[in-house]
Formats: structure tokens, sequence, C-alpha cells
């Protein structure tokens, strides 16, 4: 039984960690085009 | 797709729920394995998921050859950085299936090493996207990934035309399967399909936005280096 659960959290973990991943891509585009913005107006 | 985004992540969460439910308490317990049995509902779902987005990255990246579409070669990247993703997923659970089944947590067999060796293709095609820095890198990756792709049908069939460790088909290829375990083997395949969907339209729009400020902060570079002139 341990080792079904290892095997779906361990899905989970995987899936979570590259969501994490997806998430962190878009904070830093988001930074990206703030830092632009600020540019442009300075 | 911004409507139908939140509709597909409401479906996908649905089906995720009602196949974890399902694999968990529907299923009935397979007579030689017992429980253990029951990463079959996450593995082979996540397994063909991998191969569909394999696909489609061939398919991209075919188009991107003929045609040079940015947004082919776009798709083409997080199709195969997604079924990277899946392909990890069924070489972890494989593994943790295998040791109690086969007392063993690998052994070099014709489908489990073709699995791996596609895992290596699809990692260096992303190594490659990441770390070259030549104009020609979308072509390379392009050309790579029509080649990486020949793979997949060999892992595929390679359960059919040989004798391996791992075992026959069970859904095609002469096998029999519980219908219930059927059902909710298909529920878990829509629901990775539906899952995999979202997090390739996510990871392709992360591309064109991330395209799209480098080419603006270029852009912004060359006009400020001339005006310094």
């Amino acid at each position: 039984m341990s080792y079904l659960y290892a095997a779906y959290i361990a899905t989970w973990v995987i899936h979570i960690a590259y969501l994490g991943y997806l998430v962190r891509g878009y904070t830093r585009v988001r930074d990206d085009i703030e830092e632009m913005n600020r540019k442009r107006r300075d | 797709m911004k409507r139908a985004f939140p509709i597909l992540a409401i479906l996908t969460a649905l089906l995720l729920s009602y196949g974890l439910y399902g694999a968990l308490i529907v299923a009935p317990t397979e007579r030689t394995m017992g429980e253990v049995q029951r990463i079959f509902y996450y593995h082979v779902p996540s397994a063909w998921t991998a191969f569909t987005l394999f696909f489609l990255n061939l398919a991209a990246s075919v188009v991107y050859l003929i045609r040079r579409n940015p947004r082919a070669d776009a798709i083409a990247f997080a199709a195969a950085e997604v079924g990277v993703v899946f392909c990890t997923v069924v070489l972890v659970t494989g593994p943790i299936w295998a040791r109690p089944v086969w007392g063993i947590w690998w052994t070099w067999d014709l489908r489990l090493t073709l699995t791996l060796v596609l895992w290596l293709i699809y990692v260096s095609y992303l190594v490659l996207r990441r770390f070259s820095s030549s104009g020609q890198t979308p072509v390379m990756a392009a050309v790579l990934a029509v080649f990486g792709a020949l793979d997949v049908p060999l892992v595929y069939f390679s359960i059919w035309f040989f004798r391996t460790q791992h075992p026959q088909p069970v859904v095609g290829g002469g096998g029999s399967i519980d219908p219930r375990m059927l059902h909710v083997l298909l529920i878990n395949w829509a629901a990775f399909s539906c899952f995999a969907a979202l997090v390739c339209w996510s990871r392709y729009r992360l591309e064109v936005l991330r395209r799209e400020v480098e080419e603006t902060q270029a852009l912004e570079s060359l006009l400020e280096a001339g005006n310094q002139r």
C-alpha cells in the first residue's frame, strides 16, 4: 500500500513542482514588463 | 481561449478528482498484484499523455520547418517540456510499481530502456533550446524533434513485438481488462489529457510573452544606443 501512495504522491509532487516553475516564469516576465514600463516613464 | 481556460480548468479538476476516487475506490483490486496495481491508473495515462505531447511536438516542429512560423516553434517547445514532465512521472511511477511486483526497481528491458532513451532525447531537446544562443536553434531543435519522435512508436510497440519483462498491453493488442478498470483508466487518461492541455497552453503563453518581452528589450536597447550616438 505504501508503494501505491508513494507513486501517487510522487506524481503530484512532479506536477506541482512544474506548476511552481511556470508560476516563477510568469512572475519573471511580469517583473520584466514592469521594469520596461518604469524605464519608459523615466 | 480566455473563456475556455476556466471551463477546462474546472473540468480538469472534476475529472482528476473523479479519476482519483475511481482509482482508489471504484476499480476492483487486481488478483495477483493486489492494491499496488492501482499505480496503473496513473502510470499508463501519464505515458499516453506523454506520447500525445511528443506527437504534438513533432507536428508543430514539421509546421515550423515548412513555414518558419514562430508560434509553431513555441507550441513545439511547450509540448516537449510538458511531455518531459509526464515522461518523468512514467519513469518514477514505473520503478515504484516494479519494486513490489518484480522485486527490482529497474531492469534494462527493451520497453524501459527505450522509455529512458525517449526521456533523454527530449531532455537534450530542452537543453539545446535553453543553452544554444544560435539563431538556428529553433531549426536544429525541430530537426531533433523529428528524429526524437521516431522513438515514440518504438516505445509503444516494443511490448507488442518483443518478449519483455514489462507487461503485455491490456488495451488493444489482444489483451483483456475488467470493464470497471477500463472505465477508470479512460477517465484518468481524459483527466491527464485535459490537465496537459491546460499546462501546455500556459507554457505556450509564457513562451510567447517571454519572446515578446525579449524582442522589445532588444529593440529598446538598440534605440537607446542610437540616441546616445
